[in-house]
């Protein structure tokens, strides 16, 4: 009887091994586990504004071109042509370019699609990009001075996109993978205002690698992979699941014990040890300048030699080192990364204006500062540096204030407001001193010096230059090397000017768990699993 | 009996109507608006995008546009979220908040009042001294402590629960206990306190000299007074639990609807920091209601013809 019954139990025991292969049914798809971090407030390309809302942009649509690690390659163009005076650009659309839902993707699209993002009555965040497309009558347009219809784009035929530019525009082609570009399709962006399609797995029909299958607000949303994409064959990966979870160290957690694949956000305590022995981390460069602001119609900051004397009191070094987060010591305001006509970084060819990435140029600071009038600081006024809340914003402010007080003498308060406080006192030009920072929207240096022309709405310092302007003017009209001899002129001036006082460069953070293989990103930051795969 | 609730009705509706309006003329007042986001948006297209969402009409329009919506319980687009409307956003949070936040009211009831009546049963012996070490830990850990401890040592080291989310019955552990920790523990106080001052009272000398069964003075003499300042406590503290806690949706990646507190104002999310405004106000004013009908259930002495606090 015992004898029986231990058989009964031995059996019992290996029934869960009948079911041990069932694990491997499920892998039979490849799956990316991917954190984005923050719910996007839209998916929609042509609403979109925000880098959360890009990643997902860049894998569930594409544009005309697609942009990875700096290399244009085709998209849902297969090829285009620029005529000789560089004003009008004709792409091929694809004859095999389809939809998600299995319907054809024609040039009359892309028609549309910018045709709508431009509309003020669309109320996109980002049309105020296309003063920086140089297409005929968009930015009149975008702006409500001009008709829509007068947009310099058309579709002669299914397969045809014809562009009309003011002037020669370099990086036009390389800005049509941006997303707001992206072509949306017509009946699905009716079917669910202001990008509500874009987010209901019913109605958003999209044209890139993966599409979307689910959404849950707040928590994530997933893509699959989209059988109708051009290069459909290309695509290894079956679903990528993307959760929103903002808080850095609980997705760190998680990336730890496996849930995650990737995450785009690390916590910046961890990036000091992650950059000494984890592998698995990158940093890549992000093409943006970390600054401060000069009030320039303020009187204490009229000498020049006083901002001079300040810019170069800082160690760079020393603020990247102590943020731990890759960031590079600027000099100039254009980072590096952007190549000019020779094939140059025109962050390395530009060089230093005779700043340092150290604390070397703290003796000539001093004498500039005793030249002014203000030998060791003394008799100089007391202002107020500001900056939004935030602890890496205080963190180099306290660093900054420290270094001018010990090196120059001069004393500041340090004051911080919260973000639409603070973005709202800085335009009303309504302080000293205060923190700003930029960064690239398309890949040209003009995307960061053409802030500082007269009247831009970026323009805090309140800096004005006739000169800067006629050269940032003639760098918007020109191509080759007139477009960059006139945007290295440009920088000349403004770091001779010096209405800022430029920082350091950002960096994007990630972190890739070891099965992830090519997967790549944008140069202006947009995620990329368009051929990526996953080995585990 | 009817008039009481038909007055005390009237009032919630006028006392959540009065912070409504409070708080749309106030969050109005502060500087900045739902489209100053990270890149600011040329002056242009800010008026287009005003125009589109009509705040750039008069402010006391908008006031009676938005009141007008709401008697209609429509709550208008999320300017943070937008495509999607503030009732969608609370049909899919409020659910998912509510029930971890029944689930904490429910651990308050069913843990800390009966610890705090055995404490205070067994005054000044180790196991009193134990639970009050216990609420006074609970009381001063501040809930994202208790919370990314947790995680980092349940979920992350032991690899117990899951990191984030509630997609295991065990992943509800850790945000009932952070979002629980701190009511629990002054439950567990309060009732002790509230006890022992009942044991006091010369009514409970009657009835023992009166030879009831010692389990007859606490159950159904002592507890029922003791218990009046803890459903006082109680009855906010729900509305509260019920509405989430930023703080440990946050940490915890739940999809509810406590980050909306913190995260609409940042945003200057003007119509969703009304809806969940006025969410919390319509709860907290019921959960007041009910307090006080559970009052007269509770004490004999209160009637509601006597209603005159």
């Amino acid at each position: 009887m015992k004898k029986v019954l231990l058989m009964i139990l031995v059996s019992l025991l290996l029934v869960p091994f009948v079911f041990a292969n069932g694990g491997k049914e499920e892998e039979s798809k490849m799956v990316l586990n991917w954190n984005l971090g923050a719910d996007p407030k839209t998916i929609d390309p042509g609403l979109n504004g925000a880098s959360d809302g890009a990643h997902i942009d860049n894998n569930m649509f594409e544009g005309l071109v697609r942009e990875q690690a700096g290399k244009i390659i085709p998209g849902i163009a297969e090829s285009w042509n620029i005529s000789d005076d560089g004003k009008t650009v004709t792409f091929k659309i694809r004859k095999d370019a389809k939809w998600s839902d299995g319907s054809n993707l024609t040039a009359h699209d892309f028609v549309y699609a910018w045709k709508r993002a431009i509309d003020p009555a669309t109320g996109s965040e980002y049309s105020w990009i296309w003063e920086y497309t140089n297409v005929v009558g968009a930015m009149e347009a975008a702006y409500g001075d001009g008709p829509v219809d007068a947009v310099g784009v058309e579709a002669p035929d299914d397969y045809t996109l014809v562009v009309h530019l003011k002037n020669p525009t370099d990086y036009f082609v390389s800005l049509m993978s941006f997303f707001h570009f992206m072509p949306v399709k017509q009946s699905s962006v009716e079917a669910g205002p202001d990008g509500a399609w874009a987010k209901d797995p019913e109605l958003a029909v999209s044209d890139g690698p993966y599409r979307l299958t689910s959404y849950t607000i707040g928590d994530g949303l997933t893509l699959e992979k989209n059988p109708y994409y051009w290069n459909a064959d290309n695509v290894k990966i079956d679903v990528i699941n993307v959760k929103f979870i903002d808080e850095a160290s609980t997705a760190y957690t998680a990336y730890k014990s496996g849930e995650f694949d990737f995450l785009n956000d690390v916590p910046p305590s961890e990036v000091p040890r992650l950059i000494a022995e984890d592998p698995e981390f990158y940093i890549f460069p992000l093409l943006g300048t970390y600054y401060y602001n000069f009030n320039m119609n303020l009187d204490m900051w009229k000498d020049v030699r006083v901002r001079r004397a300040m810019a170069l009191a800082i160690d760079r070094e020393k603020i990247c080192e102590v943020l731990a987060g890759g960031q590079v010591p600027a000099v100039g305001f254009v980072p590096p990364g952007f190549v000019d006509n020779e094939g140059r970084d025109f962050f390395e060819t530009a060089g230093t204006y005779g700043f340092y990435k150290d604390s070397s140029g703290v003796a000539e600071a001093k004498k500039l500062m005793a030249e002014a009038g203000y030998p060791d600081g003394k008799g100089f006024p007391k202002f107020t540096l500001l900056y939004n809340t935030s602890e890496g914003h205080k963190l180099v402010a306290e660093m900054v204030q420290e270094m001018w007080k010990t090196n120059l003498g001069i004393e500041c308060d340090l004051e911080n407001q919260e973000w639409a406080v603070f973005q709202d006192t800085r335009s009303q030009g309504d302080y000293e001193l205060a923190r700003g920072g930029w960064i690239t929207d398309f890949l040209d240096p003009m995307g960061l010096l053409a802030i500082f022309v007269t009247g831009n709405a970026y323009n805090d310092p309140k800096y004005s230059n006739p000169e800067y302007d006629a050269l940032l003017d003639k760098a918007n009209k020109t191509t080759g090397k007139e477009h960059y001899d006139a945007l290295y002129a440009a920088q000349d001036i403004l770091m001779k000017d010096l209405p800022v006082i430029t920082v350091y460069h950002y960096t994007d953070t990630y972190l890739s768990s070891p099965p992830v293989k090519n997967w790549t990103r944008s140069q202006l930051g947009a995620l990329d699993f368009s051929s990526a795969y996953v080995e585990r | 009996m009817k008039n009481y609730f038909l007055k005390r009705f009237i009032y919630s509706l006028l006392t959540i109507i009065l912070i409504a309006t409070v708080t749309f003329f106030m969050m109005h007042s502060i500087p900045g608006g739902p489209f100053t986001r990270e890149k600011p948006v040329p002056p242009e297209i800010l008026k287009a995008l005003n125009e589109k969402y009509h705040l750039d009409d008069p402010l006391i329009i908008q006031y009676f546009d938005y009141m007008k919506g709401l008697f209609t319980f429509d709550m208008g687009p999320s300017f943070s979220k937008i495509g999607t409307s503030v009732n969608d956003l609370i049909k899919a949070g409020f659910p998912i908040t509510a029930f971890v936040g029944f689930l904490a009211v429910l651990l308050i009831i069913i843990l800390g009042v009966p610890v705090g009546i055995i404490s205070a049963l067994r005054q000044n012996r180790p196991i009193d001294y134990f639970v009050m070490f216990m609420a006074t830990l609970g009381v001063t850990i501040p809930s994202f402590v208790l919370a990314t401890l947790y995680i980092y040592f349940i979920a992350g080291k032991l690899d117990l629960v899951p990191p984030f989310g509630l997609s295991t019955p065990v992943s509800y552990i850790g945000p009932v206990l952070a979002l629980s920790g701190y009511s629990l523990s002054f439950v567990a106080r309060l009732t002790r306190s509230s006890m022992l001052e009942v044991l006091r009272q010369d009514y409970i000398r009657t009835a023992r000299a009166n030879g009831l069964k010692e389990l007859s003075v606490i159950g159904k003499h002592a507890m029922k007074n003791a218990l009046i300042p803890v459903v006082t406590y109680l009855g906010p503290t729900i509305a509260a639990l019920m509405t989430g806690s930023f703080v440990v949706e946050r940490i915890f990646a739940i999809p509810g609807i406590g980050r909306y507190f913190v995260e609409s104002v940042s945003n200057r999310d003007y119509t969703v920091i009304m809806g969940v405004t006025v969410l919390y106000a319509a709860f907290y004013v019921m959960m007041i209601l009910l307090v006080d009908i559970l009052y007269a259930v509770i004490d004999p002495r209160i009637k509601f013809e006597k209603e005159s606090n």
